[in-house]
């Protein structure tokens, strides 16, 4: 639609191309213009590439000054006291947390999420549907540390009565056992709810679009054949939607990962390991740097960035895992979509 | 509620105006209300009877026994296929209720709790010469250096992504392209507060240089890039191939090709994008608490000392833990939201107003 004013083609019609010498029309001869813009759009895309050469370059790095002077082993300790002499600090209960709190995410996000997804794509009313896609789609931007503020100060009090049900009843899986019943629910549980319902708005998008595109002509098919609406959907919308389903999943994960305020304001951390997920304690990478942030020197800071890369090597993985994943599902996929 | 998600059923499971002899038993249409209103009565009624007061447990109560009454009642009237289909659609909206109950109960939180205090004093006063359990104090500062840091971010990531997007699309053969479609790729995952960690490894630590508004959005630019580059590239695409070729057969160098044909024709799109992005970044927290620092006080040079911003602020004020302190954390962050919301609405609005109208793609 801006063509009109935009082409200075009225000023010379044909033979001769007005911005070019005669010399263009044959030859290949690149317009000075053509390099220079050229060169910068490349430039920036080469930007691109030293800024993740130089994130990885540095931490690592600064993460080499801290691990050679750590006197623990920094993988499976459970303490982290950088500023002791010896210093000695290990992300064993870092992990631990992080690996936890992020499983009970995905298992409540993911299939809530489907479910979302399928509620707008196949099951709600269209004058509900829009709408609700709209304000989810909204959702996703609300800032981490207002989920973080609605956690702390709102759901963990609302939690209190299903943490000491989970305790009465499933005590004896140790998982849900509460060492001191009513104590607030500051725990890596109630975490992995605030994280749960962080990343629900993400994963439920990607998953609605996903469905949404899923073939017409399946579904009629398969309506055609007296199908009920849940048959069509699990024999036609979700083999379709997995790779989809997958990577959603994925971005949702990497989210929880490296999630920093929701935790720090929820979890009320500590360095002893247990197995009692609704008991307060353990941490998470992210959530450690930034607890223990304000009150380290130096060095304390450099043990703090070997603890981000070993967050920014796992998130990594993750993302490279469902790209492969999605790369490999592709070729199926895009064939009989 | 649940009524609806029977009223567009597919009438297709019996066959059409056969004689009711062939007709299926059906329940009839309004047993999904029923059963909802009865689980719902039961989940309150039999929870407050047991003792458990809190909502989450009667919600789950009542959850699980629409699902089981729903499953029970429609094998038993219709067969077991219905049943199955019943299920799911109970389930469905039980997910569906599951999420929107936290979700409208943080909207509805963050409101009414963070107007108490916002007003017009909120907005335009700092926290300066103010003691923690004082009340009062406002949000000016922290809004500024928001303002700021987001700000240079996008003049930073803007041009790099959109030109990173531009070679991508228009330019980008080979290996070179390759990698950086996968890094850009990686870079959307990078956990906020690595790219904080990555600008305090090489600024700070690296470069002696001081907390400043600067830094902050050093790492905020770095969150931002890949976003830009995502958006763009998805409205380039868009653009269609004629357009290119009736304007490079004019003899236009293809420089001005995509500046004055490609871009222009799908500015709205990128508005949209770098928009998204900038309400993405307006919010994080991690890398400007590792690097900006917070300052109770109105500083307004970027490039110099601590500053603050809407979600440190929020978080410090948290910190407190006091009444009044809460109070001010709570009306910060419906500023941000506030904030972030408004970019957000504005980003779509701009979409929709330059979206291409008529004869379509």
């Amino acid at each position: 639609m801006d063509l009109s004013h935009t082409s200075p083609a009225p000023t010379a019609p044909p033979p001769t191309p007005p911005d070019s010498d005669p010399s263009a029309v044959k030859g290949r001869a690149v317009h000075p213009g053509d390099k220079i813009f050229r060169g910068l759009s490349r430039g920036s895309g080469i930007t691109l590439l030293v800024i993740m050469a130089a994130i990885a370059a540095f931490l690592t790095y600064r993460a080499s000054i801290a691990l050679s002077a750590n006197s623990a082993n920094f993988l499976t300790a459970f303490e982290w006291n950088p500023q002791g002499d010896p210093p000695a600090f290990g992300i064993g209960i870092l992990a631990f947390g992080t690996a936890v709190s992020s499983v009970i995410a995905m298992v409540i996000a993911v299939p809530v999420a489907v479910g979302i997804a399928l509620f707008i794509s196949h099951y709600a009313p269209r004058r509900i549907a829009a709408p609700l896609a709209y304000v989810i789609d909204l959702l996703a931007a609300v800032p981490s540390i207002i989920y973080g503020l609605w956690g702390a100060l709102f759901l963990v009090p609302y939690l209190d009565g299903l943490t000491r049900w989970l305790d009465r009843f499933l005590g004896w899986t140790t998982l849900f056992e509460m060492s001191n019943p009513g104590s607030p629910a500051r725990s890596i549980f109630t975490v992995g709810i605030l994280l749960a319902i962080m990343i629900l708005p993400i994963i439920t998008n990607v998953c609605r679009e996903v469905f949404l595109q899923a073939p017409k002509m399946y579904e009629e098919a398969a309506l055609a054949l007296g199908a009920t609406r849940w048959e069509v959907i699990r024999m036609s919308v979700l083999p379709f939607g997995r790779s989809g389903i997958i990577s959603a999943s994925m971005l949702g994960l990497g989210r929880a990962l490296g999630e920093t305020m929701a935790v720090a304001t929820v979890l009320s951390p500590g360095s002893v390991f247990t197995w009692h997920l609704l008991d307060p304690g353990s941490g998470t990478f992210a959530q450690n740097i930034a607890a223990k942030f304000n009150e380290a020197d130096e060095f304390g800071r450099d043990a703090l960035i070997a603890s981000g890369l070993v967050l920014f090597v796992i998130t990594l993985l993750v993302n490279g895992a469902a790209r492969y994943i999605i790369a490999r599902r592709k070729e199926y996929s895009g064939a009989d979509a | 509620m649940s009524d609806n998600a029977l009223t567009d059923r597919p009438q297709v499971t019996g066959p059409p105006s056969a004689g009711p002899s062939l007709a299926r038993r059906r329940l009839p249409r309004w047993t999904p209300a029923l059963v909802v209103l009865v689980s719902v009565g039961l989940g309150v009624g039999g929870g407050s009877l047991a003792g458990w007061e809190s909502r989450v447990q009667q919600g789950l109560i009542a959850a699980l026994l629409s699902v089981i009454v729903t499953y029970a009642l429609t094998s038993l009237v219709e067969d077991s296929r219905q049943a199955r289909d019943k299920v799911a659609t109970s389930v469905v909206w039980v997910c569906f209720a599951a999420a929107v109950v936290p979700l409208v109960s943080l909207a509805w939180t963050t409101v009414s709790r963070g107007a108490e205090l916002l007003d017009g004093y909120f907005l335009s006063h700092s926290m300066g010469g103010m003691t923690n359990i004082e009340e009062g104090g406002g949000v000016y500062h922290a809004f500024l250096g928001t303002v700021e840091q987001v700000g240079l971010a996008t003049l930073m990531a803007a041009p790099v992504g959109l030109l990173t997007a531009v070679y991508l699309v228009e330019y980008g053969r080979g290996r070179l392209a390759q990698a950086v479609t996968f890094f850009v790729d990686v870079m959307t995952g990078i956990p906020s507060i690595v790219a904080g960690l990555f600008v305090l490894a090489f600024w700070n630590l690296g470069l002696g240089f001081g907390p400043s508004g600067f830094a902050g959005s050093m790492a905020l630019a770095i969150l931002m890039m890949p976003v830009v580059v995502r958006s763009t590239e998805e409205m380039l695409k868009l653009v269609p191939n004629e357009l290119r070729e009736a304007s490079l057969a004019l003899g236009v160098p293809k420089w001005r090709t995509v500046l004055k044909v490609v871009l222009p024709t799908s500015m709205g799109g990128i508005a949209t994008g770098v928009m998204l992005a900038v309400a993405r970044i307006a919010g994080e927290t991690a890398p400007v608490m590792l690097l900006v620092f917070g300052n109770p006080l109105i500083n307004p040079n970027p490039f110099s000392g601590a500053q603050e911003s809407l979600p440190l602020y929020v978080w410090n004020q948290y910190k407190l833990g006091n009444a009044a302190s809460i109070d001010r954390a709570w009306a910060g962050a419906l500023t941000l939201i506030a904030f972030v919301m408004l970019l957000n609405l504005l980003a779509r609005g701009i979409a929709r107003w330059k979206a291409p109208k008529g004869a379509g793609r």
